[in-house]
Formats: structure tokens, sequence, C-alpha cells
């Protein structure tokens, strides 16, 4: 069962390892499905919902709803499976959901070193470089570093808290307000939160990058 | 397993290269590759620890050499040749040639939602919490050759447990077939320096998700 989507959009690429998994993930699923285990118009769905439902505009949602509802952010910091579920923006929150709150005097920052563990529900899935040798390496012993590769100079004497993702709770991290956007609706404020900002490798936008 | 994936605090990767508008997949195979995966993991195939451990086995070279989604691929093959769901002859003919193996149920557009959510993986307690927060705790200096969840970096030193997680399915047990063997799962927080040493970041601290297993007090 060809799939015509498969030749989509991979023409310009050249690489030798593309052709191989192109062809090696097209037997595999040919085969499972002619077993009966799969059935690629579910496969569809699964991509489908991963390319236009998860994604951090969800978990920017839900930052911009605690940075406006003081109560929400508590119930957030007590228990971010329940608080985010009550949101309705996903059908269900996965168990164990845990939001860390940036102070000024503490950054926090999330990384799954032995694998790619990630808040996918609220954040999609993750980047080529959270998946990286070089963020999995690195986030523990030189997180300073990695902040400047993405532009970003904490205070000398900001506490840094790097969260290892090495079971199944997961972190999302929950950004300051940026400065001059008090009283802004929570659609405006959610503008201004970028998936780095909720990993801990980003500030959300200032007021005046506002979209 | 102290494989290549156990890469906290590794050095010689280099810089981190964020993608400007990275797109969710960079081909259509990548999807594919993740929906497959998730499948068979979705009608009970293997666990995800069981998934993980595939991801390790594969050889440290190739583990390098291959993009996120061409680990996947590869440990998909590896893993459906080995549960025998798929034999070699079948994926290089690229069709099916014998009966299928029975699973219990099949992977249809009506299950897709449950795919969409994290799977979970809470228990109820079978025994009272051994250390509580505010506990200084020594992690084991333990090197299994099998799938464990406790990195390198972190074994063998002194944090304090700041949460209690509950009860949780122990990978290392499910990802060799043990059965699930909830234990409790602790946040733990060591400052960087009892990690990385004395040169270390005086500013930082990392916590690990640590399975009571993995625990033992410290020598007073």
């Amino acid at each position: 069962m060809a799939r015509d989507h498969e030749h989509d959009d991979d023409g310009h690429h050249r690489g030798s390892e593309l052709s191989e998994m192109q062809l090696r993930v097209r037997a595999l699923e040919t085969v499972l499905s002619e077993k009966g285990y799969i059935d690629p118009a579910a496969l569809d769905l699964m991509i489908e919902a991963h390319e236009t439902k998860i994604g951090p505009h969800n978990g920017a949602r839900v930052v911009a709803k605690a940075w406006s509802d003081p109560a929400f952010k508590q119930a957030l910091l007590a228990d971010a499976t329940k608080a985010v579920q009550t949101l309705g923006l996903i059908s269900r929150v996965g168990d164990h959901l845990i939001a860390v709150e940036n102070t000024p005097k503490l950054h926090n920052m999330i990384v799954c070193t032995l694998c790619s563990c990630y808040p996918w529900e609220v954040l999609g899935l993750p980047p080529v470089w959270y998946k990286s040798a070089p963020y999995r390496s690195r986030a523990v012993n030189d997180p300073r570093g990695v902040l400047a590769d993405f532009g970003v100079m904490l205070p000398a004497d900001t506490q840094i808290r790097i969260w290892d993702s090495t079971a199944e709770t997961r972190f999302i991290v929950l950004p300051m307000q940026p400065h001059g956007t008090d009283g802004w609706s929570e659609e405006k404020l959610a503008t201004l939160v970028t998936r780095d900002c909720m990993i801990g490798t980003g500030l959300p936008k200032l007021a005046n990058e506002a979209a | 397993m102290d494989g290549i994936h156990d890469m906290g605090g590794m050095h010689g990767f280099g810089k981190v290269e964020p993608e400007k508008n990275e797109p969710v997949f960079h081909a259509a195979w990548e999807g594919r590759c993740l929906a497959l995966n998730r499948a068979m993991g979705a009608i009970g195939a293997w666990t995800i620890d069981e998934g993980r451990a595939g991801i390790e086995e594969l050889p440290p070279d190739v583990y390098l050499a291959s993009s996120y989604y061409g680990k996947w691929a590869l440990r998909l093959q590896n893993m459906v040749i080995a549960r025998g769901f798929a034999g070699a002859d079948e994926l290089a003919a690229g069709h099916a040639l014998r009966e299928a193996k029975p699973l219990p149920r099949k992977l249809t557009t009506a299950d897709v939602p449950r795919t969409l959510t994290r799977g979970s993986f809470g228990r109820p307690a079978l025994a009272p919490a051994r250390f509580a927060v505010g506990d200084r705790v020594r992690t084991k200096n333990i090197h299994p050759k099998t799938h464990t969840r406790l990195p390198r970096y972190a074994r063998g030193h002194v944090g304090v447990v700041e949460a209690i997680r509950g009860c949780h399915v122990f990978p290392d047990s499910t990802a060799v077939g043990g059965g699930e063997n909830p234990q409790w799962l602790y946040t733990v927080v060591f400052d960087a320096r009892e990690l990385f040493g004395e040169a270390a970041d005086p500013t930082l601290k990392i916590s690990i998700e640590a399975f009571e297993p993995y625990l033992e007090s410290p020598q007073p």
C-alpha cells in the first residue's frame, strides 16, 4: 500500500539517510498494516493532530492564564495536570505534569539527558535541538553556556535549576511575566510566550515585541 | 546500561543549534515513523521502557550518526523482528509473507485520541515511602547492563529529597519484562559541585527523578 503523500516534499533533499529511511519506514508500515496491527488511516490522524492541534500554543495559553489569574497560577503550581485540564485546551492532560516557576532569583530549565522526555501535550513534539547531544550533554553542567547559544544572559547571581526528566513526570517552566503587561488580555499575553521560554532556554518576548 | 544515550555531563558535542521556524516534521517519513512507533506501543507490542531500551541498544556509532527519527525507525525494525511481529524477509520484500502473530488489539482511528495522551504510570503504593521530603540521600553506584533511569552523572552522589511524586511503574523492571514492580519516585536535588566538582557553577542545582531502589541513606 504505497501512500502517495510519502513522496511529497522530499524531492529537494538528497541525503542518503532520507531515501533509506523513507524506504525502511514505508516497508514497516506496509507490512504492519497487511498483518492487521495498524490502520494507516489512524497514522494519518495521529500525524495531523501533531501538526495542527498539539503544540506550544497550548502551553502559551496556560502561561498567559497563570499570569493574569492568581488563583489559576496557584492551582497550576500545586497540580499542573489538574489545572491545565480545567482549561479544556486538550482532551486529556497526561499525569504528573509539574509547573516550575521562574522568579527574579531563580531560573528553571528542563532537559532529558537520557532520551527526549518532554511535556508534549502542552508544548508539542520537542525540537531537534532538545533531543540533540549538545543540549542533553551540556544542560546539566553548563547551562549558562547553553543559554548563551540561545542568546540568553542571566545575572551572575541568578540561581539556576535544571530538571532532568528521568521518569514519567513532565515539567513546564512558568516564566516571569514581562514588565509593562499588567492588565493585558490572556490572548495578548499568550503572544509573548515562546516555546523556548517554557523549556527555560528562552525568555518571554518583551511588551514592545507583542504581536 | 552505560550506553551512549546517557549523555548528561559529557564534553565535546559542541554548540546547541536551534533552528528558526522548525517544522514539526522535516520529511513525511518522520511523521509516519513517529505514528508507527506510537501505534505499536498503543496496541501493547512493547512497553515504553522496552521501547527506550530498544533505542539504547543501538550500537553507539549508529546512535550518534542517526537522526532522531532515524533511530526510531531502526528501533521499530529491530523490535518487530525480535518479537516476531514481522520477519526481516518480509520487511525486505515490503509485504507480509506470513500470517500475523496475534496481538490483543489493532490500532484503529478510534484509538487515536488515546495515543495523543501520555500514558499513566502512577500505581497504588505497596509499602510506605522510605524517605521524606528534606532527607539527605545517596544515589547508589549501580551499573546495570540493562535499562535504568539513573543517569551516570548522578550515581554515587548525595542530594536532598525535594518532593515525593507517588508510586510509579519501575522502568528497570518493565524494560526487561519483569512486570511493573511499582516504586516510590522522588525529586532529588544536587548541588552542581557535588556532581561535577569544585569548579562547577556555584549557582547551579540539578534534580533527577529517582526511583526508591536508586537511593540509600548516606553514611553518617
